[in-house]
């Protein structure tokens, strides 16, 4: 068998395991106490954030605050925030991305 | 193993009052963000072949693994001639962060029979768990009862299995048009304003924020650290910290009642009923 099946196979089992972790355990938490609710309630902002930043600063893996993808992400951002919108967030964050690639770069 | 044999109407959905209701507010919820993610997928279809690992494994990667990033990661590792466990190492961090949203989703989904847990698990993504817990916690996490689970169940299922489609579809096509894929366009900012999609709702209390600044700038500091792919983990832990240190409810609402503290919105603020302190 070739190295990407092995790496197929083993990769996904670990995933599997790591996404099924809490949730097949789920049943025997009789209650989850309120210190563990008040760490599971920051989980979406933190881990989205840490996925979303360094995208936005580091493009090329480089610290880069006033890059063009700095500034697309903060527009795309603002669009977020003020419409709620996923297509215009995209459409923007595309373009401004473009723009000031073309700009800036 | 809890759920009605009937179809009982669906507390939360608000489309109809059939099953199938909840599964259409979540493939709606997804829609726009599937938009982003198709070229995402092209690339993962594109990428091994483009390796020299053959359409197989291409296939393989997305349907067995199913991982968005971390197939890519794992690719580009096998590419540039590392080992299979290399390869393994660099998804398996990349993916830690599925820990943290199986922890954040096992409170909604106590009662939920294992089969459906199970295939919860598989279908677990950035985009299904933001969307789903977004909605979930407008209940509360102790509501257990059989037709609020069926609509976490139904809503998740719209939204991920939209998501599982999507990404199947997207890797076969790029499968095909493989190296036809125009290289000036950078796809990769794609993924980062999906992200950004599902950060904004979440911010919904000073904590989340705090959350968020403290998790987005320790995955950059982590970053320049040189902690590579597990800057992400390391800055998502930073964030729960700082925000957990800031999130006052927890410990206000009467720990035995339905909900009471439990979670979400619920006995948040200065222990009334009102909802999560909102922003000002």
């Amino acid at each position: 068998m070739s190295a990407a099946w092995w790496t197929i196979l083993i990769g996904a089992a670990a995933t599997f395991a790591m996404r099924a972790s809490f949730l097949v355990v789920a049943p025997r938490m009789a209650r989850f106490p309120p210190w563990a609710h008040r760490l599971l309630r920051q989980i979406p902002p933190a881990a989205l954030a840490a996925l979303v930043l360094p995208a936005f600063v580091r493009p090329d893996g480089q610290l880069e605050l006033w890059g063009p993808r700095a500034v697309a992400g903060l527009v795309a951002g603002i669009v977020a925030w003020r419409t709620r919108n996923t297509l215009a967030t995209l459409v923007v964050g595309m373009a401004a991305a473009v723009a000031f690639g073309a700009v800036m770069g | 193993m809890d759920l009605p044999p009937g179809a009982e109407p669906d507390p939360t959905e608000a489309i109809g009052p059939s099953r199938f209701g909840g599964f259409r507010a979540g493939f709606v919820a997804v829609a726009p963000l599937l938009v982003g993610v198709a070229p995402f997928g092209l690339v993962a279809g594109a990428t091994p072949v483009a390796y020299g690992l053959g359409a197989d494994a291409a296939v393989g990667f997305s349907v067995i693994m199913f991982a968005g990033a971390s197939q890519l990661a794992s690719i580009e590792v096998l590419g540039a001639g590392g080992s299979v466990l290399a390869a393994v190492l660099t998804a398996c961090t990349i993916n830690l962060r599925l820990i943290l949203y199986s922890a954040s989703c096992s409170p909604y989904l106590r009662r939920l029979a294992p089969a459906r847990r199970m295939v919860m698990a598989y279908l677990l993504t950035d985009e299904a768990y933001a969307l789903s817990i977004v909605r979930w916690s407008e209940q509360g996490s102790e509501a257990q009862d059989p037709p609020t689970l069926r609509g976490r169940w139904t809503f998740y299922m719209g939204a991920a299995a939209s998501m599982w489609a999507t990404w199947q579809v997207s890797t076969l096509v790029g499968i095909l048009v493989g190296n036809a894929l125009p290289s000036g366009v950078r796809l990769d900012v794609i993924a980062p304003l999906v992200f950004l999609v599902l950060l904004v709702p979440t911010l919904v209390t000073r904590a989340a924020l705090v959350a968020a600044a403290v998790g987005g700038v320790g995955a950059v500091v982590a970053a320049e650290c040189g902690a590579g792919p597990m800057a992400v983990v390391v800055g998502s832990v930073a964030g729960i910290l700082a925000g957990a240190a800031l999130d006052d409810g927890a410990d206000d609402g009467a720990g035995g009642g339905a909900g009471g503290g439990a979670d979400g919105d619920d006995g948040r603020g200065q222990g009334g009923p009102t909802p999560a302190e909102p922003l000002p």
